[in-house]
């Protein structure tokens, strides 16, 4: 379990960056940021890039600032930036409380927020953070700049819609309101793994009633999404156990379920109803 | 094979020069080519954790990042815990309170849990079993292990 | 009960019964151990492994410039054929490079040396097998199914070992009985996962044209043994060294085919060479565990007290025989030991392996016992419920409780405790307020269990036991030396090799005990066939009996000869000294020689014993015992959340008796150790095949040992039943702890499954598989408050 043989480019800036992505990327040239995903890709030998462009060193990535609107997310901010509230915004009291359940301390501390969209894995919860709050991902490239949002970056099982030469260089995730809620629960069954399911919710209450809901799944299938048939239950609606358990059967009916050796159809659709529901739930704690 | 480039890994304060291929993990770099055997590898795949070393503070998992990238850096590993003869308190507590059994684990969880107290001192208890749960015994059932770490963690705490 | 922590049981003991430090430590927290892959070598190799599960190899394509090894170079070596003399069992030979077809997913077809790694690598990638697809057999059911394809020529039927019993009168109980109880239970397949996965390490010395082979074993004699037979050279051309061992847990004690072609290689080449092995083969192609199907009926009479059992075990033993102790090993041992401690003198067993496509099955702590007690414990919770009594009652009608007690196959149990544990375990876990608590969760929608298993281990096999078997290796008996140099040190040269049990420590106590030198200052030697004394290894949790006993016998010997010596030297009656800090005195006075000056005198100044004591001070001792049985009950609470099917291990408590214990701190590691495997085993842990006999669980994030989340404090109680078949009185107790958990776990989570009329009798319990049966239960999610009929204990 060595990786294949590649060439490392070290990129200073973010236009050598740039310049060397758009060199190597058509002989199968890849970014390497936390390498928490890609290193054991490549250890098992399913990725076998001839060339990686290491972002580590590359000046002003580690960009990390709410201007009122956005907080924004550059390539090198590493999950363990998120152990502690990033931003008096409720968000962020939110991605410190998902960034515990991503992996292991260890990979936090050198695992990227954009690594993890990058990689797309459909249990990851970034994408499901970025997914469920409509995110905007900066794409870089010798090029030019593209703003894609979440709706339209995700491209199945560990796919996006970035093109080749592309460096996803920032995210973008609207702030919550301030009285914005939020709720997140997810089930793995060791500390640590990939969720099985996940799910992500926002709110805000208006006269005791749940309006601009979102809720967004994860694990369930292929990408991460909202899940309008979910939210259609809960906008209007007081918050509480009937409308929670609605939104949670809505989702498990809305969903193609991803299937796997542990998880079969129906169990994923049993486990997205319950996911939801507790998100809910949390959202009241 | 690839050019190999030549590089200066700094480990617990000891400069090797080595030449290394860019593919070269820090793990595999630290063991082959420094000849730090103390680090072990168990899976390669970020999984077991019995490679986790000390990199500029931060403990990290040296089979998921190449020996280049820690080029500059500080490592630390087991072998740089004990002050000369005197053990680091996380070693004493592992002797002490039977926190090993067949040892190859060991210095993955030592460094694990001196990378997190060193961060986070007061760390509570409960959070420290997450922290934990980085890494795999497949010896000690983790009893000891959890009972090692708090009663380290109580000894760093008063130094 | 004893608390266990001072001596055992006021008899004066120095060092036998207490917590001392273990003196393995040191090395090991200060990354000064060292294990197999930290050798360095000038050639490492990779393999090549079958992608398929069977079929013809049509070719094998090298890329230029590699050197790679193919069965067809090395066709003087002989293949690795375990035989047991016994039980109708087929010996099949499985070749070191597979030889012109391939037989698992795996399967090492060929080898690729290189410089380093990495260059292996990169060749082994390049290496093209082309192997015609046959259908693979998976299952061990399929493989006994009509018209399933034959695997080997020799096994026709692919049964490869079969053994019946039956007791004569069996008939007619088993139709007199009120009630027959029947479990049909599954224990799906394993891997005992060590932390350092297989490595192999040899070096050729060109003056003497030896090797010296490093492995990672539980047994380097053996595999001294098994290796000089497949290369067809002398054994003192071959040094084994087992030196720290990263865990082993019965994968490491079966001959792998790897290290015969790394030793081959070593002279081939007349060089050094390695083989790490990575841990997607270590998954896929190092031994695995477990994999059985049991169907077991009881017949009891109307009182609930068991007559008869009828077991019917089938164990798919994967496409080899493993050895030494052959494919017999888990069924082998499921016909002899699945009574367990119940009092039941009508049994009738019939007990298979057969062979798949599959990886080959080796040893796994608890071998079999973990599956058996299941089985049985799980027939015992459907009787007390047909019997609507409650699950302790019917236990206690039928534990056996009179010793010794002649098992009706024919084993001789000693003195143990079932009962006294079982009881200790159920005052400790507080039963009544267990159930009130399960009551009022049940209340509020939250499924709370509890679950008991009781059971009894055999440990320290001798070789009568494994002669039983019909084996042609009998690994049963151990010798050790112990020497006392003219310096006065003490060291012990054993034929166990310990890897984490902690061994030196326990012996050395049991030695100081014995010659009044402190622990800390003996050495105890092991694992290198050059210095260490033919032994077989350490395994079937019987190093410290066997080990142990042998240890006492040398130790015993050299007290005996340093008495002899100080009364020479002081003048006195040997029964007036004692020996006590590292010296002999003479009792009541000031008179005293220390043990270095003792000895100084055996080795050169032995005309003063004018002939009456040898000269020297070596002696050895040999202990071959018959075996002896440790006891345990185990309880777990746990948390079912219905609607994920997760089950939550919410307290855990072990109540045991090993005999005497040596060090209780390390026993008590073994216990904890043992049951995180355990709660692996019943919850986390499975190898899944897919139909074509490809791997889905080739990772640890697939196949899931437990981390520190998912073990519960684990509560411990001893008690000391000193054992009268082991001259230390200490029972073996390393596999206990893996033996209790798939059956007091399973038990608490039908316990808790009790409202919804479903129960699940497979291991690993998952999530997936109770969330099936409870959506198919008749009772939905959420049964109405106090309206379940919950068990009455
Ligand atoms: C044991 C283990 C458990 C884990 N558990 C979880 C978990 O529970 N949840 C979870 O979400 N993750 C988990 N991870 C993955 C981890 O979070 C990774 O850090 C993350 O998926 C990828 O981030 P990275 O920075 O490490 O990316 P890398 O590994 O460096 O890259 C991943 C991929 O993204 C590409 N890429 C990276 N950055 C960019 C960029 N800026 N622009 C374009 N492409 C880019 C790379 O080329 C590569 O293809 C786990 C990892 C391990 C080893
Ligand atoms: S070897 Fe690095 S995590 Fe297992
Ligand atoms: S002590 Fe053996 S794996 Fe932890």
């Amino acid at each position: 379990m060595k990786p294949a043989p590649f060439i490392r480019h070290v990129p200073r800036t973010l236009d050598e960056a740039l310049a060397t992505l758009a060199e190597v990327a058509g002989e199968d040239g890849r970014i390497l940021a936390g390498g928490q995903s890609l290193v054991p890709i490549m250890a098992f030998r399913l990725a076998k890039p001839a060339h990686l462009v290491d972002i580590n060193e590359v000046a002003g990535l580690d960009k990390l600032a709410d201007d009122g609107k956005f907080l924004t997310i550059g390539a090198r901010v590493r999950h363990a930036a998120f152990h502690e509230p990033v931003t008096a915004n409720p968000l962020g009291r939110l991605l410190t409380y998902v960034a515990r359940h991503i992996a292991h301390y260890p990979i936090r501390m050198r695992g990227t927020f954009c690594g993890s969209l990058a990689h797309a894995d459909p249990s990851s919860e970034w994408c499901l953070t970025a997914a469920t709050l409509d995110a905007v991902m900066v794409a870089k490239s010798v090029k030019g700049t593209r703003e894609i949002r979440a709706d339209g970056f995700f491209d199945g099982i560990m796919s996006t819609h970035l093109k080749e030469g592309e460096l996803l260089a920032e995210v973008r995730l609207p702030l919550l309101p301030p009285d914005g809620k939020f709720g997140f629960y997810e089930f793995s069954r060791r500390a640590g793994d990939f969720a099985m399911s996940a799910a992500l919710a926002t709110y805000r209450l208006d006269g005791g009633k749940m309006t601009d809901v979102r809720v967004g799944l994860g694990g369930a299938e292929a990408s991460p999404r909202r899940i309008p048939e979910a939210e259609a239950e809960l906008n209007g609606k007081a918050p509480g156990d009937a409308a929670f358990r609605a939104a949670g059967e809505a989702a498990s009916a809305a969903i193609e379920p991803l299937e796997d050796h542990q998880t079969d159809a129906e169990y994923r659709r049993d486990l997205v109803k319950v996911v939801v529901r507790r998100a809910l739930e949390h959202s009241l704690i | 094979m690839t050019d190999k480039t030549a590089i200066t890994l700094t480990i617990n304060g000891k400069d090797h020069k080595i030449s290394v291929e860019p593919r070269r993990t820090l793990a595999d770099a630290i063991r082959e080519d420094c000849g730090q055997t103390g680090t072990h590898i168990g899976c390669e795949h970020g999984v077991c954790g019995a490679c986790t070393v000390i990199v500029d503070d931060a403990p990290v998992r040296s089979c998921l990042m190449f020996a280049v990238q820690a080029e500059g850096k500080t490592i630390r590993t087991v072998e740089g815990l004990a002050d000369g003869d005197k053990l680091h308190p996380m070693q004493q507590a592992f002797m002490d309170n039977h926190g090993l059994q067949c040892g190859f684990c060991t210095p993955g969880f030592l460094m694990l849990a001196v990378g997190v107290l060193e961060r986070e001192p007061d760390i509570s208890d409960e959070a420290l079993i997450d922290v934990l749960s980085s890494n795999l015994c497949r010896c000690t059932g983790y009893q000891n292990i959890i009972k090692s770490v708090r009663a380290a963690a109580r000894e760093m705490r008063k130094a | 009960m004893s608390a266990h922590t001072k001596g055992s049981g006021g008899d004066g003991l120095k060092w036998v019964g207490r917590s001392i430090r273990r003196l393995e430590d040191p090395a090991l927290v200060q990354g000064r151990g060292r294990f197999t892959a930290d050798l360095p070598a000038a050639h490492w190799v990779r393999f090549v492994r079958s992608p398929n599960a069977a079929g013809k190899i049509r070719g094998i394509t090298a890329p230029d410039g590699a050197v790679v090894i193919t069965a067809a170079d090395i066709a003087g070596v002989k293949k690795i054929t375990p035989m047991l003399h016994k039980f109708n069992y087929k010996p099949v030979g499985q070749p070191i490079l597979a030889e012109g077809e391939v037989r698992f997913v795996g399967e090492a077809v060929a080898a690729v040396v290189a410089a380093t790694e990495e260059d292996a690598e990169d060749f082994a990638d390049l290496v093209e097998i082309d192997i015609e697809d046959a259908p693979a057999l998976v299952d061990g059911r399929a493989a006994i199914a009509d018209g399933a394809p034959q695997l080997h020529a020799g096994v026709p039927g692919n049964v490869i070992v079969k053994g019946e019993f039956k007791t004569p009168g069996f008939d007619d109980v088993w139709t007199g009985a009120a009630k027959i109880i029947r479990c049909e239970a599954r224990s799906n397949r394993q891997n005992a996962t060590p932390m350092e996965a297989r490595a192999a390490h040899a070096a050729y010395d060109s003056a003497t044209g030896r090797i010296t082979l490093h492995c990672t074993t539980q047994m380097p004699h053996l595999v001294r043994t098994a290796i000089a037979d497949c290369l067809g050279i002398p054994e003192s051309d071959l040094r084994v060294i087992a030196p720290d061992v990263g865990g082993g847990f019965g994968q490491k004690m079966s001959l792998c085919p790897e290290y015969v072609l790394i030793a081959w290689l070593a002279r081939h080449l007349q060089s050094s060479v390695a083989w790490t092995e990575d841990r997607r083969e270590n998954l896929i192609a190092s031994f695995h565990s477990r994999d059985q199907y049991i169907t077991l009926e009881g017949a009891f009479d109307a009182n609930a007290k068991l007559l008869a059992l009828r077991a019917n075990v089938l164990a798919n033993t994967g496409a080899y025989s493993c050895f030494p102790t052959s494919c017999g090993m888990e069924p082998l041992m499921a016909m002899a030991e699945m009574p367990g401690p119940y009092d039941v003198q009508q049994y009738e067993c019939l007990a298979r392996a057969v062979v798949t496509n599959t990886c080959t099955m080796g040893a796994y702590r608890g071998v079999s016992r973990p599956s058996i007690t299941f089985t049985l414990e799980r027939l015992m919770d459907k009787a007390a419920k047909a019997f609507a009594i409650d699950p302790l009652d019917i236990r206690r009608k039928n534990l056996i409780t009179q010793f010794p007690y002649k098992s009706a196959i024919g084993l001789e149990y000693d003195e143990a405790s079932y009962r006294e544990t079982m009881e200790t375990a159920v005052e400790a876990i507080n039963v009544p307020a267990f159930r009130a608590r399960q009551q009022l969760a049940r209340d509020k929608g939250e499924y709370l269990g509890i679950g008991f298993a009781t059971f009894s281990e055999r440990t320290g096999y001798g070789s009568p036991a494994f002669a039983a078997r019909g084996m042609a290796i009998t690994p049963g008996w151990e010798t050790v030396h112990i020497s006392v140099d003219p310096s006065g040190f003490v060291e012990a040269r054993i034929g166990s090799s310990p890897h984490g049990q902690g061994l030196r420590t326990t012996l050395a106590q049991i030695i100081a005990e014995e010659i009044g030198v402190p622990p800390q200052t003996i050495k105890v030697v092991h694992g290198d066939t050059d210095t260490a004394p033919y032994g077989w290894g350490t395994f079937a949790s019987r190093s410290l009996v066997i080990s142990g006993g042998a240890t006492l016998i040398a130790a015993r010997k050299v007290r005996a000869k340093l008495l002899k010596i100080a009364g020479h030297m002081l003048e006195a009656a040997e029964t007036d000294i004692v020996l006590e800090d590292g010296k002999a005195k003479v009792a009541g006075t000031d008179r005293e020689v220390t043990v270095a000056a003792m000895a100084r005198e055996a080795y050169t100044q032995t005309h003063r014993f004018k002939g009456e004591i040898e000269p020297g001070l070596t002696e050895s001792g040999t202990y071959d015992p018959p075996g002896t049985f440790s006891n345990a009950c185990h309880v777990a609470i746990v948390r079912l959340d219905v609607e994920t099917g997760h089950v939550k291990v919410e307290r855990y408590l072990v109540a045991e008796d090993a005999g005497r214990i040596i060090n209780p701190m390390i026993a008590d590691g073994q216990v904890h150790g043992g049951v995180a495997q355990g709660i692996g085993n019943a919850l986390l842990e499975e190898i899944i095949y897919d139909e074509s006999g490809a791997i889905l669980t080739a990772n640890l994030a697939d196949f899931m040992p437990p981390t520190a989340h998912e073990i519960p404090p684990i509560e411990l109680h001893h008690m000391e039943t000193p054992s009268t078949q082991s001259i230390t009185r200490a029972k073996g107790l390393g596999e206990g702890g893996t033996i209790g958990p798939p059956a007091a776990i399973v038990n608490a989570i039908n316990d808790a499954l009790t409202p919804f009329n479903v129960e699940i009798d497979t291991i690993p319990a998952t999530p997936q598989r109770i969330r099936a049966l409870l959506r198919n239960a008749t009772n939905s999610a959420r049964p109405r408050a106090g309206g379940d009929p919950g068990a009455t204990t």
